[in-house]
């Protein structure tokens, strides 16, 4: 075993290793180079369309677009709005409810609803909602009188609320998973203790004692709600306004324009779209301050808040919302698979069909194995290259500095649209686009954080004491890592994979955009069909988009207890 | 002595290019059988709208038949928007990929042929018109093969089906359906609510737009000329105020629109609207056979006519297979092949070949066909519209977007 001098010094010498280096060139430098990318046709310098010359005035053009204002207002308030109340939304349900049955048993559910990909949620819901749908169909003629739907506006609505609600939908599994995720460190429950034993009612014990330590690990997934919510394509293709639409459908459809021009003003709007995502960034993070202030005042204030069962009841009630929709969306993604006709204002299909699923599965078959290849590989690679990076970095005794996380989560926190049309232009240019290679590696882009975030909690749980004492009888680094460290993770690894193989079958527009049409998933076969007019074969896909990822979380669960069955202490550990 | 080598050399190459020629011209056409030689083994990446699985079935019943027959291997690439496929070869010619392209063949008209053939993104011209099957292609009635939204097709795309535009309503609810614009705009008063179309710039919602503006328009010559900006607000003025009475009376007050033309004629089939249209006059046909509207659906159109087109395939510049392009192309002009895709379970697309003129077996193919309940025969489906030229698109929506989309 090397000498704590040596390895000091070691550390200090080479502050950077290998895999630091390939994270960062693997995930800054495309969103750079892709940003470059479309920054110079935004300044309208495009060779290839004879647009040699600097200037404004694809910026110009932009801001001469009917409605532009209210389209970026839009993007502004829904992806802030979403993002706001879902954060509220988990807080106060982990604040009233955290260490009770209740809690767990809604654990269960919410967990396999953050594999549901975002395109098939907005179509569920879609079903569910609108005035021919199912929750007017229920009460409908009997209740309503409604012999037809009504023409009132729900889908589409020009405020966004229906988006609002669908990006909430989709927003709260995963935000509450990262606060589970921040909650199952130790010491965590004398937290809960402690306030108890202070006199301090269950919620106000979160908010003043246990979120303060929680709250900094949950920051960044919060940041990439925000930017996510505020840049959403497929959302707001399916659920939000139209006139005007908010600022990334729009982008999408310059681009696609047959009037090739208008691509340079298309990049201008990517620049806009980058600054209304900074400014909600920025808008949160004042909010947060707000909040640090108010809350110290409340800290010493001393209130104990011991009647609270009121506002636990109401702390429950937009959780139970969010999953009682959510699976009703779902089991209706289900029924329409199987509808051939199903007219209003029949609750049940009248007519059923099952060929139809024999017949998407046949066609949907290349897809489907493209879409497992992408998804498998990818979150193969983002896992080992996580465990490789948090292993070095360990090692090496350093910790995964601030610099070097926002490297990592620079593709969160970028809107997609405004490198994705450079990065495009990048892959052309290395004759890589439209091959699984150049897919594969833009996958990798969006899948690696989300590894990283996934795991590398576990890991620094992991107490260094094995690996020190493995290391102390003699044990070489690799065989600490396989016989040591890997075992004591296999759950959060497996689960880490399951995650990252969600997200990969999640990306539309990477996967349109870079795999040039020419490699096709499940995903951009929906959001095709999604576009048509046949219910059931646009459900059958969605379904389809969903059974990838729910088999990595059942695997994910399963095999650990496989492995451990003889292992009583690994078994009842998280 | 070389000299005179190359002298007779070119006194040969004299002779034998005219024998070439006249050979081509023949029945056997070695020309076409090299060509089918070469296109054996390759690959080709049709880029098509994926948005209909009946027209995708078909589309790889297609590909089945070219695969078994002529070697060449169909890859359907589905498409939610033709656009991109343009801005695709776009992207590739502005990084100078001129060969090996991603796409070897695309389904277009309209306004996306005028952008490709106006940047150059498209094969050499002619290719079309020395497919086999070209001579069945009903040139004489049916002119829109030729001339595609006023562009002339210079032979640079293949036509592939018809399309006129027709409205359809269920007979359910609503018996006796509108036979005019004005008509049109006295039901919807009537019923508000149940009428929409699809929001520009949407290619439906466009085409309806065309179809006021036709029915409104002083002077219908204007439309076949590019946009005069001068012009353009007397030409419209009418249109727009027929909207401007319509909207209050819309489906959601116009607040919203369908996304599409499939869209709209699910809200039919759900009960939201009374009236939605399609390009596609066996859509209403094809539709209550496969499930997707009550058996009560049927079609009609306005007195005095409506818009109708030819829709295409075509050939990027720098397809990596443009012969087996062309062998596909061909084989969808192929009589078996046009009268599969026109009957209503199967797509319902109108063909583009002369049937009149077709041989005998070919010929009682479409004869005996079927074409269910919701369809309407030709003399019924009455005049078609001429697009206008593909320069009104563009400022109809700027003007529509102006003017209702963004409020």
């Amino acid at each position: 075993m090397p000498s704590e001098v040596d390895r000091l010094s070691q550390g200090t010498r080479l502050r950077v290793d290998a895999p630091t280096i390939l994270v960062t060139v693997l995930l800054a430098g495309p969103v750079l180079a892709g940003l470059a990318g479309t920054a110079l046709p935004a300044f309208g310098y495009l060779p290839a369309l004879g647009y040699g010359q600097f200037s404004f005035a694809p910026f110009q053009q932009l801001f001469e677009a009917p409605g532009l204002v209210t389209s970026a207002l839009l993007s502004l308030s829904t992806g802030l709005t979403a993002s706001l109340l879902s954060l509220a939304i988990v807080l106060i349900f982990t604040a009233g409810w955290s260490g009770t049955q209740t809690f767990r048993r809604l654990t269960r559910f919410l967990s396999p609803l953050l594999s549901v990909p975002h395109a098939a949620a907005a179509i569920g819901l879609a079903f569910l909602i609108a005035p021919s749908g199912f929750v007017v169909r229920l009460v409908s003629p009997w209740a309503t009188g409604w012999t037809r739907p009504p023409d009132i506006l729900i889908l589409n609505d020009p405020y966004g609320m229906a988006m609002t609600f669908g990006l909430v939908a989709k927003e709260v599994p995963f935000l509450f998973l990262m606060t589970l995720a921040a909650l199952n460190r130790p010491r965590t429950e004398d937290f809960f203790k402690a306030g108890a034993g202070l006199g301090y009612g269950r919620m106000a014990t979160f908010f003043k004692i246990v979120l303060p330590q929680v709250y900094p690990m949950i920051r960044l997934p919060i940041l990439a709600v925000v930017a996510y919510s505020t840049s959403v394509v497929d959302v707001a293709t399916i659920l939000g306004p139209t006139t005007p639409p908010p600022l990334a459908p729009r982008l999408v459809a310059w681009m696609n324009d047959p009037d090739l021009t208008e691509r340079l003003m298309a990049s201008a709007g990517a620049l806009l779209q980058l600054a209304v995502t900074l400014s909600a960034l920025v808008i949160y993070l004042c909010l947060e301050k707000l909040a640090r202030v108010l809350a110290h005042r409340q800290y010493q204030s001393g209130h104990r808040f011991r009647q609270e069962g009121f506002s636990r009841f109401f702390s429950l009630l937009p959780m139970l919302l969010i999953i009682i929709v959510m699976v009703l969306s779902l089991c209706l993604l289900v029924i329409w698979s199987a509808a051939k006709s199903w007219w209003f204002p029949a609750v049940l299909p009248q007519a059923w069909s099952l060929s139809k699923m024999v017949d998407a599965v046949q066609m949907g078959s290349g897809s489907l194995a493209a879409t497992l290849f992408l998804a498998v590989v990818s979150a193969l690679l983002a896992t080992s290259l996580t465990l490789w990076l948090l292993e070095a970095r360990s090692h090496r005794n350093l910790a995964v500095n601030k610099r070097l996380k926002s490297y990592i989560f620079l593709p969160l926190l970028v809107p997609q649209i405004a490198f994705l049309f450079g990065l495009q232009m990048l892959f052309l240019l290395f004759g890589l686009s439209g091959t699984l290679l150049a897919v594969l590696l833009s996958h990798l882009i969006f899948v690696f954080p989300y590894a990283f975030l996934a795991l590398s909690d576990p890991w620094d749980q992991l107490d260094p004491r094995y690996a020190r004492a493995a290391r102390s009888i003699g044990a070489p680094r690799a065989k600490v890592f396989w016989k040591i460290q890997l075992p004591l993770l296999l759950r959060p690894v497996l689960v880490t994979i399951a995650v990252a193989a969600a997200v990969s079958v999640g990306q539309y527009l990477p996967t349109l955009m870079i795999g040039a049409g020419r490699i096709v998933t499940i995903t951009t076969e929906s959001v095709a069909l999604a576009s048509g007019g046949n219910r059931q074969f646009a459900s059958l896909y969605a379904l389809l988009q969903l059974i990838v990822p729910l088999m990595g979380f059942l695997l994910a669960a399963l095999v650990p207890s496989l492995v451990h069955r003889n292992r009583a202490a690994m078994r009842l550990g998280k | 002595m070389t000299r005179l080598l190359a002298a007779g050399l070119c006194l040969f190459a004299l002779v034998l290019v005219p024998l070439t020629a006249l050979a081509q011209a023949t029945q056997e056409d070695p020309a076409w059988q090299a060509l089918l030689d070469k296109a054996n083994g390759q690959t080709v990446y049709f880029h098509a709208w994926g948005g209909e699985p009946r027209i995708n079935a078909y589309i790889q019943w297609a590909a089945r038949e070219v695969a078994r027959d002529y070697g060449v291997r169909v890859i359907h690439v589905k498409v939610s928007d033709t656009a991109t496929v343009v801005s695709q070869v776009l992207s590739e010619k502005s990084v100078g990929k001129a060969s090996g392209g991603a796409v070897d063949l695309i389904w277009i008209n309209g306004e996306n042929f005028a952008s490709m053939k106006e940047n150059e993104l498209l094969a050499a011209p002619g290719w079309a018109e020395t497919l086999p099957n070209w001579a069945y292609v009903d040139v004489e009635n049916k002119p829109t093969v030729l001339v595609d939204f006023t562009v002339p097709t210079d032979g640079q795309e293949s036509p592939w089906g018809m399309a006129k535009l027709v409205f359809m309503h269920d007979s359910a609810r609503l018996e006796t359906p509108p036979a005019s614009l004005d008509e049109l705009l006295a039901y919807a008063t009537a019923n508000p609510g149940r009428f929409a179309y699809p929001q520009p710039p949407n290619f439906y919602g466009t085409t309806f737009l065309k179809q006021v503006l036709a029915g409104t328009v002083a002077n219908a010559e204007l439309l076949s000329k590019p946009v005069d900006k001068a012009q353009f607000e007397e030409a419209v003025a009418p249109l727009f105020a027929y909207l401007d009475k319509l909207h209050p009376q819309l489906w959601r007050e116009g607040q919203a629109f369908p996304k599409n033309a499939s869209h709209m004629r699910q809200l039919l089939a759900d009960g939201e609207l009374d009236i939605a249209f399609s390009f596609n006059p066996g859509d209403a046909s094809g539709a209550i056979a496969n499930g997707e509207l009550p058996p009560t659906v049927r079609t009609f159109v306005f007195e005095g006519g409506t818009i109708g087109n030819t829709h295409f395939v075509a050939i990027p510049f720098n397809s990596s297979a443009q012969e087996g392009a062309q062998v596909f192309a061909n084989f969808l002009l192929s009589p078996m092949a046009q009268t599969r895709k026109q009957e209503p379970e199967i797509w319902g697309d109108p063909t583009v070949l002369d049937v009149a003129g077709l041989p005998a077996n070919e010929k009682a193919l479409f004869d005996t066909m079927d074409l269910g309940p919701a369809i309407l025969s030709p003399e019924d489906l009455g005049p078609v519209l001429p697009e206008p030229h593909p320069s009104w698109v563009k400022a109809l929506e700027e003007a529509w977007v102006q003017r209702y989309g963004a409020e």
